[in-house]
């Protein structure tokens, strides 16, 4: 009861000093503010990393065979850099021993791309596209699907003929209010009729995967995108999760055995997972994680220091108020208790504030496209941190107001 | 007739002397304050002032009476003595049958707000409450629920005729109207003693006639009056004086009007 009372107070006092307590609280404020909004980018990041981008870039249960990583989010040394700059090509070669050694419930695919210049009938000069030569089986393995027209078949691939599945922005891009489907493409002077358009995927950090066009491997497409030279990557997936690592060892063999390593040379290509590249998310996580917690503690310092100035203000202002109450039968913890509540009042009341900031700053960031989630716990979090700065700034000043004596406090005006 | 003892609201000489003699034993329950030989003194940056040099004062229940002396005599002391927000160098100090001197200062809290009302001089109301508000504070600490609170604590303040002005604050009110305030918050609690230090001293003397009515009616009803002033005027209102000079009482007499005066 008598804390109720005491809350009652402290929000009177907002409620009367609305411009006093908003600077007092400032510190409060943009600290929570920023634990908000930085664990709101952190969480979406790795919402979009883990479940996106990885997911649509790498697929489940996939990883990748290439001559270096393609997802490079750490820091990369100019020594390491060139040595990889050094190792041999991945080829198709290696391609089909690869498949040929996989187990028979495996996937496999080659994906080489490059970013060429389109031509339609309908549109000369359009934004490049990001061409991509593949085998049939790479649309299972990232589980890409058509909204009109279908995908590309084997006897395509083994045909070698020049048919592209295009995204939806290329389709707007090149054959704008038509259907696509029989059209030509032009790819670097090449024809390539349109048998599919797949279905919207969206952007990802940067990356439009509504951009691509794919081709069979087999097809001009392999001219197009300079894949006689080398391939980016193959793609494997294993049949399920535990079978994933037994996978990549056999892969790793055969590859080690083709290049001629001898026992203890390191590998001269990667195998790229999900893993991996999360790996070089983690890197990246942890800076923003340290930033996450620098930058609210700063704000909090500062905004306890401010609060407990205050307080002893409000102590020293209301020092005849105090002789009151202690006259009329207040105990020492019944004053500590009032200066504590209120300070924590006050406290949360900014935490508070600072939420509405958070999201304020969540739902800005989402409005230009960069993805941002708030976390419940950072709102509970808040708070909590919120009553617990009030507390302790509170402690001191509440501390000095219980000591007064009631006989001096009285006569003060 | 032959001798006052039989008026309620005054005691004898000869019985205090009894009473405040009889050191380490508690007086009887009619006896609401019985000060021993208290003495009060303060350290002033080494040098020790004697505010009270051993004060002898037995008060009986009912009783309404004034404290006096010039400033210096050590009054506002032994005020702060009575009112329990200080405690004596030495000596005893029986309030309602209670060894106050020895207590600590939750102790002293929970005395003040059960046993004393206070009125004082510049009323000190909390002046963002309003007049209820006001009233309820001590029955906050004495911790009474809210609905009771609010309760007693309109009570209190319709016994002041101040059943109107409930949801003003103290700016919003004249002196008279918050010292009535005050008093119907000094009464709430249903104390032992009212303590009212100086309470006419902020008003104009039509006001302070008014407050003293209002006290002749509490003495009246039986309410233990204790009243601290240094004007004769006021003091002259009480049945008892005592007079306070260097820190000790120089006369503890029945005002000579009341004297003989029958009960009723």
């Amino acid at each position: 009861m008598r804390f109720l009372d005491a809350i009652r107070v402290a929000l009177d006092q907002i409620r009367v000093q609305k411009l006093k307590s908003f600077f007092t609280l400032i510190g409060v404020i943009i600290g929570v503010m920023f634990l908000i909004g930085v664990v709101s980018i952190v969480e979406g990041l790795n919402h979009k990393i883990e479940v996106d981008f990885a997911g649509k870039f790498l697929g489940v249960n996939t990883f990748n065979v290439r001559r270096m990583p393609n997802i490079n989010v750490g820091d990369v040394t100019e020594a390491e850099w060139r040595s990889w700059q050094r190792r041999p090509k991945i080829t198709k070669e290696d391609a089909y021993a690869i498949k040929a050694a996989l187990p028979e419930d495996a996937r496999w695919a080659i994906q080489d791309a490059r970013t060429v210049n389109a031509q339609s009938d309908y549109k000369r000069a359009g934004a490049p596209v990001l061409a991509e030569a593949v085998t049939p089986e790479y649309f299972t393995i990232k589980d890409i699907t058509v909204s009109k027209g279908r995908l590309l078949t084997e006897q395509e691939e083994a045909l070698g003929t020049n048919v592209v599945v295009i995204g939806t922005d290329v389709a707007d891009e090149y054959f704008p209010n038509l259907d696509p489907l029989g059209r030509t493409l032009r790819l670097e002077g090449t024809e390539f009729r349109v048998i599919g358009v797949m279905d919207k995927q969206g952007k990802s950090l940067g990356f439009n995967f509504d951009n691509q066009v794919f081709g069979p491997f087999n097809s001009a497409m392999h001219l197009v995108t300079y894949s006689f030279r080398d391939i980016a990557g193959i793609v494997v997936q294993a049949p399920n999760e535990n079978a994933l690592s037994d996978v990549q060892a056999q892969v790793r063999e055969l590859m080690r055995r083709r290049r001629r390593l001898h026992p203890g040379d390191p590998d001269n290509f990667v195998l790229e997972t999900t893993q991996s590249a999360f790996a070089a998310w983690d890197k990246v996580k942890q800076v923003l994680v340290l930033a996450g917690i620098a930058l609210p503690t700063i704000g909090l310092v500062v905004g306890a220091i401010v609060i407990m100035n205050i307080m002893l203000v409000a102590v020293a202002e209301r020092t005849r108020e105090i002789g009151i109450r202690k006259a009329l039968g207040a105990r020492r913890r019944d004053i500590r208790r009032q200066f504590l509540v209120e300070s924590s009042t006050l406290s949360v009341f900014g935490a508070l504030l600072g939420i509405a900031g958070g999201f304020g700053i969540s739902g800005f960031l989402r409005l230009v496209d960069f993805p941002t989630t708030v976390a419940p716990w950072s709102i509970l979090l808040s708070v909590a941190v919120g009553g617990g700065v009030g507390v302790l700034a509170g402690t001191y000043p509440a501390m000095r107001a219980a000591r007064l004596d009631p006989i001096v406090a009285l006569r003060s005006e | 007739m032959s001798t006052f003892t039989s008026e309620p609201g005054l005691s004898t000489t000869s019985e205090r002397q009894a009473v405040t003699s009889v050191v380490g034993a508690a007086p009887s329950k009619e006896w609401v304050i019985v000060t021993r030989g208290i003495t009060r003194d303060y350290d002033m940056g080494g040098e020790v002032v004697h505010a009270l040099r051993g004060v002898d004062i037995a008060i009986r229940r009912n009783e309404y009476v004034a404290i006096m002396g010039p400033s210096g005599s050590g009054k506002s002391t032994l005020m702060n003595l009575i009112g329990c927000l200080d405690t004596p160098s030495a000596g005893e100090y029986w309030l309602n049958g209670e060894l106050v001197s020895r207590m600590g200062d939750d102790e002293l809290a929970h005395v003040r707000n059960r046993e004393i009302g206070f009125v004082f001089q510049t009323f000190n109301l909390l002046p963002r409450a309003n007049a209820l508000a006001n009233v309820e504070l001590p029955l906050v600490y004495a911790g009474v629920p809210a609905s009771e609170r609010k309760r007693r604590a309109a009570e209190a303040l319709e016994k002041v005729q101040l059943a109107d002005r409930m949801d003003h604050r103290p700016n919003e009110l004249s002196g008279g109207q918050r010292q009535r305030v005050a008093i119907a918050r000094a009464l709430v609690n249903d104390p032992a003693i009212l303590l009212a230090d100086e309470p006419t001293g902020n008003l104009d003397s039509t006001t302070s006639d008014e407050i003293m009515r209002v006290f002749e009616t509490l003495a009246n009803g039986g309410q233990t009056v204790i009243m601290v002033t240094h004007e004769p005027d006021i003091a002259r209102h009480a049945r008892r004086v005592v007079t306070l000079r260097d820190g000790r009482v120089s006369s503890d007499e029945p005002q000579a009007k009341f004297v003989g005066r029958t009960a009723g």
